[in-house]
């Protein structure tokens, strides 16, 4: 219970801390976070990895569905700094050309050379309604850079991975969203009603809860037809990982609920007249905020895991649309796998994410944990 | 103790009722039904296409359509699946096997291996060793078991390993003797044992290490370093006893996630199990078999959490069921 205690004193405006200072108890939760290190490394990746996401159009040199059908499954390719005079120069690339079509095997071609341009003009876009074309690099038109490798229909996997991210990266927190609100208000009503309301409630969150998460979204995804389009798929996408989600958060807070409602400032509320839904959300549910943040940020991985998995065995995000999970789909096959190492990338990506998530939750939950003193 | 295992018996009929009826939910929702695609068929003709339809009562009404399904899944029929051209019981029964062998082998495997390092951790709490397996635990928690099976699946083919990357047995596999059947198997599920281990081994790890350093705290380990007893007795008799307790009822809750996590482990490395069965009928439509993947899911969760229940019980005598 010392948790709920502190987590009341939070919602005061101020605390007395060292030395009479005035500080809030989110601002001394900051500060015990900040020297958290690897969690404040972890929080940097997360903040790059986003950024990346939300800018892919600047980021990427192509977009995300520029494809090249005499550049399948290119290799990455080598950024030189060293001239073939044996020179210092700016990064170059030089041109590629295909030695082996059936195998898709290139080779430099030494006597063609494309500077790295920065803050060039590429594929149109529009970002927020502006129009644009300005991308971060790129180089002259028929040379290719691929710094990832290209895939099967010679797309760019870099500018894929900043467009898939938009989806892997974001599923995870408009999921985590969803299951949270519903998970906060029906633990929250189950928990303060008790009884045969609480016990209704909870079998039915229990039925939800005794199927394998991973065979019930596979199922739910059955029900999508195909007709959907990419940004529609994407919403009922996260729907159903939310659907899957909400269950286990509304056991733990109705537990927590059960434990609050019938502390001495409930009844007190009560006596004053607040309605019940305002006891349960103004009063109640406020005291379970440090769990819930905890619990957020080391859930999110398990939405991007989901939506990585779904679009890998190819009933989640659908081709053409990018996803991490979608991009490897790709590796599945033996051959290209051992033939081109490089679909295998999307992967580290969604591992770097989730781990970062995990350092970073970990440094949330002992910065608010009052029982870790430092 | 007896009471308690009954009551939790009961308490599984009404559980499976409900997680029928979601299930049927579902698949009311979905498109079409499980006969649409023998509709598009050539080979199928109007009469077998109504027979059929007239067998499985598809021409009633839903909840008509749902009492017939729990009819016959009382006599142990859970339908026909249009993908294997075999009753769904059948072809569910193969690959449960399959399933619960590579889970059981992994999980067994990986207590065997990680309560010793989640020990040897708490005790030599700090230490070089400490530091260095709590990070490759948490990279193992981290990485999901489909990656580390790519990643795996690319090593052997690349680096020439002697291990299958597929299947489940060789070709002439029926020609073998006994024990070239245990060792063509053991070979086959080298791999995808490997994937399910780490993954419980490393989440194992961790909860075993700071379960051990709260009992280590407790009062009574200090009483019993008192007393003069070794350093060993005190760890093994008194702190590690207790700490593993927890664990059962972790491995409880995480069966869910063992599951989702061996289905597609399954399906990347091409293991025939339940899991891969399930993305087949998925993707197939083959509803009868969705819907029977789904309950023998939802009773293998439930099973598990009983018996990680009454283990529990049965370990710790501060807990009482009435």
């Amino acid at each position: 219970m010392a948790k709920t205690a502190t987590t009341t004193a939070m919602n005061a405006q101020t605390v007395y801390a060292d030395g009479g200072a005035i500080r809030s108890p989110w601002k001394m939760a900051w500060r015990k976070l900040r020297r958290h290190k690897l969690a404040m490394i972890a929080m940097w990746v997360l903040i790059v990895l986003h950024l990346f996401a939300i800018f892919a159009d600047f980021f990427a040199p192509y977009s995300e569905l520029t494809t090249d059908r005499r550049r399948t499954y290119h290799s990455p390719t080598r950024v030189h700094i060293i001239s073939p005079e044996g020179k210092l120069t700016r990064p170059f690339v030089y041109g590629y050309t295909r030695v082996d079509t059936l195998r898709n095997l290139y080779e430099e071609d030494k006597s063609v050379i494309y500077p790295i341009k920065f803050f060039v003009r590429g594929d149109k876009y529009s970002f927020l309604g502006l129009e644009s074309n300005l991308r971060l690099f790129g180089v002259e038109a028929p040379g290719k850079i691929y710094l990832f490798g290209a895939d099967r229909y010679g797309r760019d996997i870099f500018s894929r991975l900043a467009y898939g991210g938009r989806r892997s990266l974001f599923i995870g927190i408009i999921g985590l969203v969803i299951s949270m609100s519903i998970g906060l208000v029906y633990g929250g009503t189950s928990g303060y009603f008790g009884g045969w309301v609480d016990n209704l409630m909870m079998r039915v969150a229990e039925i939800v809860i005794s199927i394998p998460g991973f065979y019930l979204l596979l199922a739910l995804s059955a029900i999508l037809p195909p007709s959907l389009g990419s940004t529609e798929r994407f919403l009922m996408i996260t729907v159903i990982l939310a659907f899957i989600g909400w269950a286990g958060l509304a056991r733990v807070i109705r537990g927590m609920v059960l434990s609050i409602s019938k502390q001495d400032f409930v009844t007190a509320s009560e006596a004053v007249g607040c309605s019940q839904p305002r006891i349960i959300i103004r009063h109640i549910l406020p005291n379970t905020m440090s769990y819930v943040i905890v619990n957020a940020t080391l859930s999110i991985p398990g939405f991007i895991l989901s939506e990585a998995g779904l679009s890998l065995i190819g009933v989640g995000i659908q081709h053409p649309d990018a996803s991490w999970g979608n991009m490897l789909s790709e590796a599945l096959n033996l051959t290209s796998l051992t033939r081109y190492p490089w679909l295998l990338i999307p992967g580290f990506f969604i591992f770097i994410t989730v781990l970062s998530y995990s350092f970073f939750g970990d440094g949330v939950r002992d910065a608010l944990d009052p029982r870790a003193q430092t | 103790m007896f009471r308690y295992i009954a009551r939790r018996f009961l308490y599984i009929i009404p559980m499976l009722l409900g997680i029928s009826s979601l299930t049927f939910l579902i698949m009311q929702l979905a498109p079409g039904d499980a006969l649409t695609t023998m509709k598009l068929s050539p080979d199928i003709s109007e009469e077998v296409y109504n027979a059929m339809r007239a067998r499985f009562w598809l021409d009633q009404p839903p909840h008509m359509q749902y009492i017939r399904w729990i009819q016959q899944l009382f006599k142990g029929d859970m339908g026909h699946s249009f993908l294997w051209h075999a009753p769904v019981t059948w072809v569910l029964r193969q690959r449960l096997f399959n399933t619960l062998l590579l889970t059981l082998a992994s999980t067994v495997l990986g207590w065997i291996i990680a309560i010793p390092i989640g020990i040897h951790s708490a005790v030599n709490q700090y230490s070089w060793s400490d530091k260095l397996l709590t990070f490759v635990a948490f990279i193992g928690v981290a990485i999901p078991n489909w990656f580390l099976g790519l990643l795996l699946l690319y090593l052997t083919v690349s680096r020439g390993w002697g291990f299958p990357v597929g299947g489940m047995t060789s070709i002439d596999f029926a020609d073998f003797t006994f024990w070239e059947k245990t060792l063509d198997l053991a070979r086959h599920m080298f791999l995808p044992t490997i994937v399910l281990t780490t993954g419980i081994v490393a989440s194992l790890i961790r909860y075993m290490r700071s379960n051990l350093l709260d009992v280590l705290r407790q009062d009574y380990v200090t009483t019993a370093r008192a007393k003069g007893l070794s350093n060993r007795v005190v760890i093994n008799k008194h702190a590690v006893r207790n700490a593993i307790n927890p664990l059962i009822t972790i491995f409880g809750y995480q069966l869910g996630g063992i599951l989702g996590g061996a289905a597609l482990t399954e399906i990347v490395m091409n293991w025939p199990g339940i899991g891969s069965l399930m993305l087949n009928a998925v993707q197939g439509k083959d509803y009868y078999l969705v819907m029977g993947n789904l309950l023998i899911g939802a009773v293998m969760l439930i099973l598990g959490n009983l018996v990680a229940d009454i283990l529990l019980a049965a370990s710790d005598p501060r807990i009482r069921y009435e």
